[in-house]
């Protein structure tokens, strides 16, 4: 029920490779170029932030496996562009512009309004007239994994913290649930909490059970145990 | 049931990703979808705007004003964006306080999220596989390979961003440092510090 995505906990991945503060923010100049190619395709407005984040997922575990972190995101970029009908494969091919999308075109982001549109952010906070339905200090289990109206859908519940007990030390307010935003089922908000989780109750050799991996997680994720 | 597509189009552009951007920003201009002198904007906002400059101001300014650190505590996005740091990838703000007892690091497991507004785009090491796949289960194996020891006593909050929200650590003032200014201790206050995979040594 999951993808390559979900990799918190995996073993095999070797050391992390720190770079003390050293190395440029884009290491080639095409990086650069594939995060705000990315940036600037949002603005379309054409897909919101969860199916975009889903249409990197949906690589094939192949490709996420071989491709470097920029590749994946133009990936992605170049999938959903074609899934939303605003290039087509044979303009991939032939990179000679066929389709006309001049309606989408006016929503083009223009240099004068980078700036703005970049401190503008989107906020995912919702107001609803939900009630929590945990309260502060509550046990909770969470779930399985896995979305729960589309197979292989998007959800932020990582597999490694899947059916496991917790407590919550945040109830925040209700916040876009990405398992249904990803899909086309609007926005959903619901109460999002911030689960602390026991290394002990989540590893089975933890380096130190007392310690806590803390994880947002929204109110459908859990359940009372 | 509805199923995700299983087409993958991009095998359509070239294989060299240097050149497979080009192609898509060039297709992309002559459809009238994007504007490459909006993606210059972008680049250099990332390069020279938005960086780990700002949160070291704020980690500097939270040090130096006790009033200032009770607010940003209590209305972390609204304290932030006080001092001009808000927008994308930095709308719902999380600060988080270490202490001889606790310290925090974070990480996000499923892709990159991050703090932009207050840290710029993460390095290469956040967003690859050995950190996202190590952080939650051996964060002190991963402190070490960043070269931080902590006793067994300091208990560790790893805090996996799966939601909109986006963590600062503030990280502890280091002795030695008394007097300074906000300026002269936001120098010293390191990116890895406030993700957390960092601390900032005694100043002799």
């Amino acid at each position: 029920m999951s993808r390559l995505h979900d990799m918190g906990g995996r073993f095999g991945d070797g050391p992390v490779a720190p770079d003390f503060g050293q190395e440029p923010v884009f290491k080639e100049e095409w990086h650069g170029r594939a995060l705000a190619l990315t940036v600037a395709s949002g603005f379309l407005r054409q897909w919101n932030l969860d199916e975009g984040r889903h249409a990197r997922e949906c690589l094939a575990p192949m490709d996420y496996t071989a491709f470097s972190y920029y590749e994946k995101w133009l990936a992605g970029l170049t999938d959903i562009l074609v899934a939303k009908g605003l290039v087509t494969p044979e303009e991939l091919s032939t990179g000679q512009a066929a389709l006309d999308v001049s309606d989408v075109a006016q929503h083009k982001l223009t240099q004068e309004s980078v700036a703005e549109s970049l401190a503008r952010g989107g906020p995912s906070e919702r107001q609803t007239d939900e009630t929590p339905k945990f309260a502060l200090g509550e046990q909770v289990k969470t779930i399985p994994a896995g979305n729960r109206s589309v197979a292989g859908g998007h959800t932020r519940l990582p597999s490694y913290a899947a059916s496991c007990s917790g407590r919550i030390v945040t109830v925040h307010p209700p916040h876009v649930f990405p398992d249904a935003n990803a899909h086309g089922y609007g926005e959903a908000a619901e109460t999002l909490y911030t689960v602390a989780f026991k290394a002990g109750d989540l590893w089975q050799h933890p380096e130190n059970p007392t310690d806590e991996v803390m994880l947002d997680l929204w109110q459908s994720y859990l359940e009372t145990p | 049931m509805p199923h995700d597509s299983h087409d993958h189009p991009h095998h359509l552009l070239p294989s060299d990703p240097a050149l497979r951007v080009k192609a898509l920003e060039t297709l992309l201009t002559q459809k009238g979808l994007i504007d490459p002198a909006a993606l210059d904007e972008i680049i250099d906002t990332y390069e020279t705007k938005i960086g780990p400059q700002n949160g070291a101001l704020v980690v500097a300014k939270a040090w130096s004003d006790p009033e200032f650190k009770a607010q940003l505590l209590e209305h972390p996005t609204e304290t932030v964006a006080g001092l001009g740091f808000y927008g994308r990838q930095g709308e719902h703000i999380q600060i988080l306080e270490n202490s001889d007892h606790h310290h925090n690091m974070v990480v996000c497991t499923l892709c990159s999220c991050y703090p932009w507004p207050l840290l710029g785009i993460p390095p290469t090491w956040y967003k690859s596989d050995a950190y996202r796949a190590r952080a939650v289960r051996e964060p002190r194996q991963v402190l070490a390979e960043f070269g931080v020891k902590l006793p067994s006593e300091t208990k560790v909050k790893v805090w996996d961003s799966t939601a909109e929200l986006r963590y600062l650590v503030l990280p502890q003032r280091p002795s030695g440092t008394e007097g300074w200014s906000e300026s002269e201790l936001a120098k010293i206050v390191t990116r890895d510090s406030m993700i957390g995979t960092g601390i900032i040594g005694a100043v002799s």
